[in-house]
């Protein structure tokens, strides 16, 4: 079985419908349910807004730490899951579960193989 | 008889994406396959140019390329390509003992849908069909697509390498995925022989390896789908188009359009296939994109000359094929038809709302009805529009005389 992450790619600067968001909510409930029963679910979560993060940075020795997300973009990584597969087209087929659960586009990333 | 270089060559290009196929199934790794089977044809050449041809010559490839990939193997001592050894094996000794060599498993369909998954980007879809499937070389494909050769063997390297990590499995797929999938091979040939037909840019109007690769293509589809109407829809559609070939230029390499086209000079043995393959699909009654190209082709290549041609059928078929594809292509196309059927005011007039002034043809046909309707400024602005965005030789010389030829203006 190989492993794969599935990352969404959330906009936190986005309004939000409550309605949907609620909708959104519970039809994650169902697809982490559905995963687990299937034992496909290896782990996952929702992630805090990136404005909550802090990058530490290696500087020679020691490192730095900076206040705020890595990267300036619209779209960041809003949770993820990780899950177990056959192959891509195992997998492909949770992410379109997930991304019509959660509404936001997921990336489907294998793992590298253990050798 | 010692083989010639010719016949090899006719060898390589039929056996080999089956022989690839067979080793990826059982090593399952590309790069191994592909080699051993490279690896194979070099001692093929050796031997045959010597010996004349095996009489399974496939048999023979395949055999010879499973013993090198196990050597290989063996040598590199990879633990999880000990199983795929191991299946060879049997298979050769079975090969060798009950098994007659002519009665090859056929392994291509995985591999189509392998190379064509819609995890990997379009042009990677159609390099990686060309040369797993068709055996044509890195050099081949980057010559085809008029692409630098390095940019072609990284884009090869590139999608090896995902199908590889991502995992890209190599099976047909389930059922309810199937339509959607076969159409993205198809999708794939279409492109490889359609390329060839009308070169988007170069000196020669056809590239002919691509349109032979691409009905060649179509053919091993048919043989290993051969109950999918769409399949065999393409298939006649590529025949159809492909019979008008050498039609399509005069002796001194000029564009001929289908109106002026000598008929005689068509391959009739090719229509005739075309059109059986499409009263076949009648008879399903399953109608498809393709299909109905198919069909629109089988009207024009019925008429005895241009001027009989049943332009009403054709209308009517094209306003079937807006109902599976909408797209403004179809509707260019439609309008042309139009213009044959109800004159060139209703085809000017059907082309006018279409979105395609980035598309050489809008302009070709704007021009074209213009002309009709004795309006040459427009004609000759719509002309140079088209020149503007044409990088085919052959078609510019063609719509440069076109031009040339209106009346001058006042």
């Amino acid at each position: 079985m190989k492993q794969y992450l599935l990352a969404v790619h959330t906009d936190f600067s986005a309004p939000v419908d409550p309605a949907e968001m609620q909708d959104a909510f519970a039809a994650v409930e169902a697809f982490n349910k559905e995963v687990m029963d299937k034992n496909v679910w290896i782990f996952g979560g929702g992630l805090c807004p990136p404005a909550s993060s802090t990058v530490v940075r290696p500087e020679g020795k020691d490192v730095v730490h900076v206040d705020g997300p890595y990267a300036e973009t619209k779209e960041v990584l809003g949770g993820f899951w990780i899950i177990r597969a056959a192959d891509l087209d195992a997998a492909l087929a949770w992410a379109k579960k997930a991304a019509l659960a959660c509404k936001n586009p997921v990336e489907v990333r294998p793992f590298q193989d253990e050798e | 008889m010692p083989a010639s270089a010719a016949d090899i060559a006719r060898v390589f290009r039929e056996e080999s994406g089956r022989a690839t196929a067979i080793l990826i199934r059982h090593f399952g790794d590309i790069d191994v396959a592909e080699e051993a089977v490279q690896e194979a044809f070099v001692t093929a050449t050796r031997h045959w140019a010597d010996h004349g041809l095996p009489p399974h010559p496939g048999g023979w490839i395949t055999t010879t390329a499973k013993r090198w990939a196990i050597d290989r193997l063996r040598r590199e001592h990879k633990r999880d390509a000990k199983e795929g050894v191991a299946t060879a094996l049997l298979d050769i000794a079975r090969d060798e003992n009950d098994h007659p060599m002519h009665a090859l498993p056929d392994d291509r369909l995985p591999l189509f849908f392998t190379c064509c998954h819609p995890a990997l980007a379009r042009p990677a879809q159609v390099a990686l069909t060309l040369r797993l499937l068709g055996g044509l070389t890195t050099p081949e494909i980057a010559r085809a697509f008029l692409v630098e050769e390095p940019t072609m063997a990284q884009r090869l390297v590139r999608a090896k390498k995902k199908i590889k990590q991502a995992g890209i499995p190599y099976r047909v797929p389930d059922i309810e995925e199937l339509p959607a999938r076969v159409e993205a091979v198809l999708g794939v040939v279409y492109l490889v022989f359609n390329e060839g037909h009308t070169a988007s840019s170069g000196d020669d109007l056809v590239r002919h390896d691509l349109c032979d690769e691409g009905v060649r293509l179509a053919r091993v589809l048919a043989l290993l789908l051969p109950d999918e109407p769409e399949v065999l829809g393409l298939l006649a559609l590529l025949l159809l188009i492909d019979a008008r070939r050498d039609a399509r230029r005069d002796p001194s390499g000029r564009l001929v359009l289908l109106a002026d086209q000598d008929r005689a000079r068509w391959d009739l043995s090719q229509v005739a296939e075309g059109h059986a393959i499409v009263r076949r699909c009648l008879s399903i009654n399953r109608p498809g994109r393709y299909q109905l190209q198919a069909a629109i082709q089988a009207v024009h290549t019925d008429a005895a000359d241009a001027a009989s041609t049943d332009w009403h059928q054709i209308v009517q078929l094209y306003d079937q094929l807006l109902t599976v594809d909408a797209g403004p292509v179809v509707r260019l196309n439609r309008a042309v038809a139009v213009a044959e059927r109800d004159g060139a005011q209703a085809g000017l007039d059907a082309l006018a709302p279409l979105p395609l002034a980035h598309y050489a043809p809008y302009w070709v046909a704007r021009a074209e009805l213009c002309r009709r309707l004795d309006r040459p400024d427009e004609a000759r602005a719509a002309y140079d529009e088209a020149l503007a965005r044409s990088e085919n030789q052959v078609e510019r010389a063609h719509l440069t005389r076109r031009r040339q030829s209106l009346p001058r203006p006042h």
